[in-house]
């Protein structure tokens, strides 16, 4: 290693450069492998073959499709049931932020802040529930949402109340990122609102929320986005009711089809741009939150 | 590296300690959970012997309210002008015995029996000859659910008794030294001050109590009742003890697939977990290196797929890497013969782990360039100092540095990768099948065969079977790293 440094200039230089430029190589075509899919999704929705407005790309020999339409998204918004699908989607969404971000909260809260009998216990229930695969409850969820009328053949807005509910019921055990982040808060604040006279409550209300921006963000961004990406809980819960479909369900259906009719292909290339399109720049906005809810648990833990 | 009163070797001795110590309690740890197992059983069981006597020694020294109140709830409240208190106390006891009544008891006896009338057939005589008659049986799963139900409002009950008794017992001894009894509105106002944990406590673990703790219960008594495909829940199914434990662990036609699914879970998980993580952090080093210019965009063309919902990117790959997908186009007409990679288990396993890697590296990258970012550079200053050269730099401070703090991701990450069904499911659906039997494929992990069995099958005793199992395996991999892990250990130390 000590002969490096008696090298001449030059040859110092000469080195960082070649290295240099093996690195933008290698990230170069990195990124191309991570870009390229999602380059090749959006020119799949806008694709057809020549003079016929309905004829997939999917499954003809050229790489690229040869012409462009925006017929997809056109039959996409009119002839299916996608719109539908979309708000549903929306709606268990922003249900689930709203509900999932309090119950996740106010565990934190209580778990980072007060000291009582049971603490440990209930803390040891949530580990070993959280070993359990997530899936193997949802038959008896469904049992449940059956027997109370809101699985099985029912409207579908009594369906979208069931996914919500499955969605954010749970929502607490997923505490522990937050607690992390209420554990930096210094305790000294409270206690002194708590000799100014102030109630637990407002300390939570007027303290700690107000503090806890970046992860009350990141909660929020995290219980929003998941009803987007799941699709095991809710195919299994609204089985073939497509009116209460989220778009996870309806496209993978579109997509298990197009085995046999390409067209559903091009039309899940157009469903799943719309799609990514507002959550990734949603993300892309509210990213530094992310990664300081994922470090700052981990830097902590 | 002389010097052993410089900042970075004590960092360095620091750093090596504290990992060398993290897998010296890994053992201990285990051992330890075992060998206090006795020990916490007899202080369990002395607290309950506790409980009773004090139950006993109550009821011989309380006055006429606390003993009333052990048969009329809320009578210790009454009697010291609690009436709200005291009027929610005896509705609790009213609403109990009706339910017990009308429909506890029965549904206790329905867990035992889970129905007593089995499905069963009979030619009717009088609507002619050969004619069949269906007469379902009782429906066993509304049994068990019923069952499960009712256990858990008796226990609750049982702790509403206990509280109803303590409350008197305070009460009492309360009047004794002449302070007042808390009155309603103090009550309801405590809740939100000295006992507003309780509230957000209660608010937050009801969904948790009934969307995965009774459903887990019901699931755990599934596996050892012989719900399956030949026993459904209207033609009744009954408790069979440990036997489908041992139709998957014993040797037959079941534990030959479970095995084989079992160590290609553990492998994925493993690949999953460790490729992911290492080349991640191998692109955050790339990209954070210096001189490196457009740090910024580089990292955005990778945080992208973090960003897009993972079906529509998991789909999109199994598209593209599909018999007539693009991929096998430009293959094909680059004079490679067209194959069907997900019809071979090797390749299908292969692409599987790819497809992974395209998903997961970009998070562990991300999570990588905020801790290089946060690692002290007086430690590099001092390195330098010492004559250290890149290299050995990287190998005592940067990699031991993101190694401790992504510890606890890394096993978070393994236990996911355990139970990771999306990949799969979305990807191969756990296909090629054939050279295993009961629905799984050659990429089928435990959980996403718990899915087909329960789905497109209805073998339900065996997919809870197979949760349980995956439970104890998770554990004891968490069981082993988390306990005395500095999370759980120095909680205090942060505040």
């Amino acid at each position: 290693m000590d002969y490096d440094f008696k090298k001449t200039n030059g040859g110092m230089k000469r080195r960082k450069a070649i290295s240099k430029s093996a690195i933008y190589t290698i990230l170069t075509i990195l990124s191309i492998c991570w870009i390229l899919p999602l380059i090749w999704l959006i020119l799949q929705s806008f694709g057809m073959e020549p003079d016929a407005p309905y004829q997939s790309t999917y499954g003809s020999p050229d790489i690229l499709p040869s012409h462009y339409t925006v017929n997809w998204y056109v039959k996409l918004f009119t002839e299916t049931e996608f719109p539908t699908w979309y708000l549903n989607t929306l709606i268990i969404s922003l249900a689930c932020m709203v509900l999932s971000t309090f119950f996740t909260l106010s565990m934190a809260y209580v778990m980072s802040r007060f000291r009582f009998k049971s603490r440990k216990t209930i803390q040891n229930i949530g580990l070993i529930l959280g070993m359990f695969p997530g899936f193997m409850s949802m038959v008896a969820i469904y049992y449940i949402f059956k027997g109370i009328g809101l699985a099985g053949n029912v409207e579908n807005w009594k369906q979208i109340l069931a996914l919500i509910m499955v969605y954010s019921g749970s929502a607490a055990l997923g505490y522990y990122v937050s607690k992390g982040f209420f554990d930096t808060v210094s305790k000294s604040l409270d206690e002194a609102a708590r000799i100014d006279g102030a109630t637990n409550s407002q300390v939570f209300r007027k303290i700690m929320l107000p503090l806890s921006k970046p992860i009350i963000v990141y909660t929020a961004l995290m219980s929003f986005t998941a009803p987007w990406g799941d699709f095991i809980f809710a195919s299994f819960i609204l089985k073939e009711n497509s009116g209460a479909y989220t778009v996870a369900v309806g496209l993978y259906r579109w997509i298990a089809m197009a085995e046999i009719p390409a067209q559903w292909y091009n039309l899940f290339a157009a469903g799943a741009v719309c799609v990514a399109v507002p959550i990734t720049i949603l993300f892309l906005l509210l990213q530094r939150y992310f990664v300081e809810g994922i470090t700052g648990g981990a830097v902590k833990g | 590296m002389t010097g052993s009163s410089n900042k970075a070797s004590r960092f360095f001795a620091n750093v090596g300690n504290k990992i060398a110590g993290w897998f010296r309690n890994f053992g201990r740890s285990f051992v330890g959970f075992f060998r206090k197992i006795p020990t916490n059983l007899k202080k369990f069981g002395r607290k309950i012997a506790d409980g009773f006597v004090r139950f006993g020694r109550n009821f011989a020294e309380g006055d006429a309210g606390v003993r009333c109140s052990y048969f009329i709830m809320g009578s210790g409240a009454f009697a010291h002008g609690q009436i709200v208190k005291g009027l929610g106390y005896l509705a609790i006891e009213l609403l109990f015995i009706l339910y017990m009544a009308f429909n506890g008891v029965g549904s206790l006896a329905g867990l035992v029996t889970l129905g007593t009338n089995f499905t069963y057939t009979y030619y009717d005589v009088d609507l002619g000859t050969g004619i069949e008659v269906n007469v379902p049986g009782d429906n066993s799963m509304l049994f068990l659910l019923y069952g499960v139900v009712a256990v858990i409002v008796v226990f609750a009950f049982i702790a509403v008794y206990l509280l109803n008794i303590r409350s008197a017992v305070a009460n009492y001894k309360d009047s004794v030294i002449g302070v007042k009894p808390s009155t309603f509105r103090q009550d309801m106002q405590s809740l939100f001050d000295k006992k507003f944990y309780i509230l957000l406590l209660v608010v937050a673990f009801a969904g948790v109590v009934i969307f995965t703790i009774l459903p887990l219960i019901f699931m755990i008594l599934i596996a050892f009742t012989n719900y399956d495909s030949a026993h459904p829940e209207t033609s009744g199914f009954t408790w069979v003890g440990f036997e489908n434990f041992i139709k998957l662990l014993g040797s037959n036609d079941l534990s030959s697939t479970f095995f084989p699914v079992l160590g290609w879970t553990i492998v994925w998980a493993i690949c999953a977990t460790f490729l992911n993580y290492f080349l991640g952090v191998g692109l955050a080093l790339l990209i954070n290196s210096k001189g490196i210019k457009g740090k910024k965009i580089w990292r955005l063309c990778f945080v992208l797929t973090i960003a897009i919902p993972q079906f529509v990117s998991l789909l999109l790959m199994r598209s593209m890497l599909s018999e007539f997908g693009p991929i096998m186009n430009l293959l094909v007409q680059l004079g490679f013969p067209r194959t069907n990679w997900f019809e071979t288990a090797s390749s299908a396993r292969l692409i599987v782990i790819s497809v992974n890697l395209w998903i997961g590296i970009p998070y562990s990258m991300l999570i990588t360039s905020g801790i290089l970012m946060n690692i002290p550079q007086d430690l590099y200053e001092s390195a330098r100092i010492d004559g250290a050269g890149k290299f050995k730099m990287f190998r005592k401070i940067t990699l031991p540095y993101i190694l401790f703090v992504t510890g606890p991701y890394l096993i978070t990450q393994f236990i996911g990768n355990i139970n990771n069904f999306n990949v799969i499911y979305l990807l191969t659906g756990g296909g090629p099948f054939g050279e295993l039997s009961q629905g799984a494929g050659s990429t089928s992990l435990l959980v996403t065969w718990l899915y087909s069995l329960t789905n497109d099958t209805g073998n339900y005793n065996l997919a809870s079977t197979i949760g349980i199992l995956t439970f104890i395996i998770c554990s004891i991999v968490s069981l082993i790293t988390y306990r005395r892990s500095s999370s759980t250990k120095n909680e205090e130390d942060f505040q």
